[in-house]
């Protein structure tokens, strides 16, 4: 599937070839040309390789299922769109030279990226500092639409908050109060692991935790305090594949007689990498793919597995194919490609029913630029079925119930005079 | 501005450091047109489908090679983990600028000095060790620094990175040059930054103390045998390298406005590494070459193939297999003939 | 509190085994050859990916056995044709080609079995606790700490009582000699490479089965390999055992107090050492020089 998708960013990028880039290059800045025919470029950068590769390469596939799909129905203010996609190898320095690539040569109009948080707030610099649209598909640190919000860039994920919030409620209400955390020791994980305490707080629970390297690859140390403190639940709070070694080392150790795991993300990708003794626990999705009875959603499904071959579709499709829209439904509001033009367009826009992909109401809050979509929380088991159907959903919380006011974000917006 | 040519230097039996075939003013050749082509580049650049930040990345890159050869080239020592130096300086500018003031200049100064320093802490226990121990033991502290950047939240911003300043417009007098919003400023002053190090770097490869490194490398029993403190040497020599591998550093985190834990892991250390062998360990130059054929060719192979990995990991073992010389070595080696 | 120290102690031993199954391997081949192999991770994860082909066909008894053979003989190949070139030349030489090879293996791994974990199945027997008490102590971690005792003692044996075996050490000591003496000094090292490189694809088949696989599996375990050898004291395989255990043991007592210190602490380790005793635990003097 990589192969296929880096086949077709090749041929295109080599038909072209840097004949047809020094011949855009030439053209003096300032000089307004006619553009009618050239098409919009858009830069996607993402860590296509390195320990998130999985969660990127479905962002990127969602991306370009959306182009494909808009390039067919006439394009955007009837030019055609032009996907540049960017490795980011998870490295920040090489984030920021691409997001400098994309806007300085190739000119984009508009930025995505990127998976990993650190990388996005690299890439917002950028994007801030050039007045670039900026949309962060699938970063979760909260500070990207909470205190250092910024007025160009827009984020599709949710915050750590939200993703908290919404699966808290339903973990002490099926278990009990008493939490075991393991998170990893980086800003995301404290903010996640914040979060979470307040709403076990707030609902008169008790806690305790480990917080360890992001890598960590053994947990058997910390199963073992882990179990010593005879939690109700134990919420894994890592990321990418410590969250697996995580989860594995859990059932092998047959703690899961003792108590109940869950946490915020437990994504598809993930679920599927993992033996089926280790498919378990409370779980958020972000959007799930089965939801039978709304319309559009097995459509999109369908598509997306027939475009990539995979036996599933996962959140991080749906992020990529969101983005992408939401810079058509901006463009044709404001009937402009100038970032600030975009970006009021698209503040409070409500996001079609063939988009939002689910029963809730989705938008981007104008307050902090996040996402409001619905939160789906449930249970992860191994596969009924359909390969992909790892996961029943108990409950959507809406997002904007989740996240709070806007004023407990942080973010304070701030537009170019 | 440098006016030598060291590669000439490398061979014991050329005493001129010099060159034979001189330009005006006894400028080598390769100078003047690394010079000429380094000056111009925000011209030429865009016409074959480069772009500025590409080209002050490249002399960033050539500067921490640059600095690193100093030390593996002409002196004849292997360091592993310069990218941790480099890495520090990186730091040092942007926790400068986010928490002590908006100044270009305190920033760079910091970088320099906490890169450096420590370096040269860190020297006298390494300088004792010889070939692949010496490397072992630099990427074994070097990874320490990558450590501490990223388990320091509180301070470095941890894995995330060091976020939250921006290079600032140098004032000189009541003149403001504004580096900050203006890319094309900003590679000119990184450029004035690069001729100032490699200016001092010349000098010193020219100075009696350069001559004692050279001979060193050639021969340390014999250099033992004249009396010289190898060690003492070979000590400072990993300091300077120090030095210059966190000036470079410095401006790296001016260039992205950022600073993170990958630019102090090993892994970069052997990019470094390879840059200076790519491009001729035994030449002035040859680092700064090496530095824009690996930059260059990464930004372009990254775009076109996810597989780009395996591209830059055959090139390593084609360089060691079929051109251990590096470019500027093999051009110089056939042009002495 | 003490039950959970000797809980942790017994657990660090298991986590030590590997970055000393780990470690071994790369100080092989630095001792003999003077090469620090950066690849070694990679074997690993080649191991473990090959393993993992194999269990379908032929069981994971079956896979135990071929995988980290098959990695030895390309191990074998590789040597004979890339590192040997290296051999008499500046040690930079041998540092990028390693390093360069690590790149090519990994970015392999990634295109032929894909971005996303693999999970690799366990025989049930294996993955039990032992009891509700001894719960950190799974079959498959008694399984583990046995083979690695069972391979380390082996490894000892070898080289102490095969002919072969009695050339490396001499080797190691003084190759010179060694070659002066006759020996087939090239084949030994190929022979050495291989042994060390079987030691890595070993490792991965059980780190396959414990931790699964991605395509960066062994970058982790390059560290403690080589702050175990350095700790140790290079040059001394029986220290290079001692100094993979106690990092292993430190780590895991470390996450019983502050747990996110867990990686730092193997650094501090190598810190205090190299400056209390820059030869390490069990270096020969001069070793290092």
């Amino acid at each position: 599937m990589v192969a296929q998708f880096t086949a077709g960013v090749g041929r295109r990028r080599l038909i072209k070839g840097g004949a047809a880039l020094a011949a855009l290059q030439l053209g003096a800045p300032g000089i307004i040309k006619a553009r009618g025919e050239t098409p919009i470029k858009l830069g996607f950068i993402d860590p296509i390789t390195g320990s998130l590769s999985a969660l990127a390469v479905s962002e990127v596939e969602g991306a370009k299922y959306a182009v494909a799909q808009i390039n067919k129905s006439g394009g955007v203010l009837g030019r055609q769109l032009d996907l540049l996609v960017e490795d980011s190898a998870n490295d920040t320095g090489t984030g920021v030279q691409k997001a400098h690539k994309l806007i300085e040569r190739d000119q984009v109009d508009a930025i995505y990226g990127d998976v990993n948080s650190g990388i996005a707030y690299a890439i917002m610099g950028v994007t801030a500092e050039k007045k670039i649209f900026h949309i962060v598909p699938g970063g979760h640190t909260d500070p990207i639409t909470g205190k250092d919000c910024k007025w160009n860039t827009f984020r599709i994920c949710n915050t750590t908050a939200m993703d908290a919030a919404a699966i808290t409620k339903t973990l002490v209400q099926k278990f009990g109060k008493r939490f075991f955390f393991i998170t990893p020791d980086y800003a995301y994980g404290h903010t996640l692991q914040e979060n979470f305490v307040k709403n076990l707080k707030a609902l008169g629970g008790e806690y305790q935790g480990d917080m360890l390297p992001i890598a960590a690859s053994d947990f058997s140390a910390t199963l073992i305090k882990a179990k010593a403190y005879k939690p109700n639940v134990l919420l894994n709070n890592m990321g990418g594949l410590a969250q697996i070694n995580c989860m594995k080392q859990f059932t092998q150790f047959g703690m899961q007689k003792e108590m109940a795991l869950g946490g915020a993300l437990f994504e598809i990708e993930s679920v599927l990498a993992v033996p089926p003794e280790a498919q378990a626990g409370w779980w958020d999705m972000e959007w799930w793919w089965d939801q039978p009875g709304v319309p559009h959603v097995a459509e999109f499904v369908k598509d997306i597995k027939a475009a990539t071959g995979k036996n599933y579709c996962s959140a991080r499709h749906w992020f990529g194919f969101v983005g992408i829209h939401s810079f058509k439904i901006a463009a044709e509001k404001a009937k402009s490609l100038e970032a600030i033009k975009l970006v009021k367009a698209l503040e409070n826009e409500p996001l079609p029913p063939e988009i939002a992909l689910q029963k809730e109401k989705v938008f981007y809050r104008a307050g902090d630029h996040q996402l409001m979509a619905g939160i789906f929380t449930g249970e992860v088991h191994p596969p009924k079925g359909d390969p992909a159907n790892v996961f029943s959903v108990e409950q959507i919380v809406q997002g904007e119930e989740a996240a709070g006011s806007v004023a407990s974000t942080g973010c304070q917006m701030a537009y170019p005079s | 501005m440098s006016s030598t040519d060291l590669g000439a230097a490398a061979k014991p039996a050329v005493p001129s450091a010099a060159g034979g075939r001189g330009g005006a003013a006894g400028i080598p050749f390769t100078t003047i047109i690394v010079w000429a082509l380094l000056l111009s580049a925000p011209i030429w650049l865009p016409l074959i489908g480069g772009y500025t930040a590409l080209a002050s990345r490249v002399v960033v890159m050539g500067l921490v090679a640059m600095a690193l050869n100093f030390l593996l080239g002409f002196t004849g020592q292997m360091s592993f983990g310069h990218a941790a130096y480099f890495g520090l300086g990186a730091y040092g500018a942007g926790l400068t600028l986010r928490y002590v003031a908006n100044s270009t200049g305190l920033a760079m100064i910091d970088g320099i000095l906490l890169g450096g320093v420590l370096g040269t802490i860190l020297g006298a226990l390494i300088c004792k060790r010889r070939g692949v121990y010496f490397a072992m033991i630099t990427i074994a502290f070097g990874q320490i620094f990558y450590y501490i950047a990223y388990s320091w939240d509180g301070l470095t911003g941890g894995f995330d990175g060091l976020r939250g300043f921006t290079r600032q417009p140098i004032g000189i007098g009541p003149l403001v040059i504004d580096i900050q919003n203006n890319g094309t400023l900003f590679y000119y002053f990184v450029l004035a930054v690069f001729a100032l190090a490699t200016g001092i770097m010349a000098l010193l490869l020219r100075s009696p103390f350069g001559r004692t490194l050279l001979a060193i490398r050639e021969n340390e029993r014999r250099a033992r045998f004249l009396g010289i403190a190898v060690d003492r040497h070979i000590w400072l020599s990993f300091s300077i390298a120090c030095f210059f591998a966190s000036t470079a550093g410095a401006l790296f985190a001016l260039l992205n406005n950022f600073a993170d834990p990958t630019s102090m892991h090993y892994t970069l250390s052997g990019i470094i590494v390879i840059m200076v062998v790519m491009g001729g360990m035994r030449t002035f130059w040859g680092p700064l070459i090496g530095a824009a054929i690996y930059v260059v060719l990464q930004d372009y192979i990254s775009s076109i193939t996810v597989n780009w990995m395996s591209f830059i990991g055959l090139l390593f073992v084609l360089v060691v297999m079929f051109f251990p010389r590096g470019l500027l070595g093999m051009i110089k080696a056939r042009s002495a003939q | 509190m003490l039950q959970l120290v000797l809980f942790n102690v017994t657990n660090g031993l298991i986590i030590g085994a590997f970055f000393v199954l780990m470690a071994l391997g790369v100080a092989m081949i630095l001792n003999l050859s003077n090469v620090i192999n950066f690849a070694h991770g990679n074997f690993l994860a080649l191991g473990g990916y090959l393993a993992y082909m194999l269990v379908p066909s032929i069981g994971f008894w079956g896979a135990l056995i071929v995988a980290p053979l098959l990695v030895a003989a390309l191990g074998f190949i590789v040597e004979r044709l890339m590192v040997r070139r290296v051999y008499n030349r500046d040690p930079v030489y041998s540092l990028l080609l390693t390093f360069g090879l690590a790149f090519i293996i990994q970015d392999v791994c990634r295109y032929i079995w894909g971005v996303s974990g693999l999970p690799m199945t366990i025989p049930d027997s294996l993955s039990q606790g032992l009891s509700s008490d001894l719960f950190f102590i799974t079959g498959y971690r008694i399984f583990m700490m046995a083979i690695v005792i069972v391979s380390v003692t082996g490894l000892f044996l070898f080289l102490r009582y095969t002919r072969l075996g009695t050339r490396i050490r001499a080797g190691t000591l003084d190759l010179d000699t060694v070659a002066a003496l006759g020996i087939n000094v090239r084949l030994l090292r190929s022979l050495n490479f291989a042994v060390g490189i079987y030691l890595a694809g070993l490792a991965g088949v059980l780190a396959a089965g414990q931790i699964g696989l991605n395509p960066n599996m062994g970058d982790d375990l390059m560290m403690p390999a080589f702050i175990a050898i350095i700790v140790g004291g290079v040059g001394s395989l029986t220290g290079t055992l001692l100094g993979g255990l106690l990092i292993g043991v430190a780590s895991a007592l470390t996450t019983v107090v502050m747990p996110s210190a867990q990686e730092a602490v193997i650094y501090v380790i190598m810190a205090i050492v190299l400056l209390t005793r820059p030869r390490g635990l069990m270096g020969e003097e001069g070793m290092l020089t």
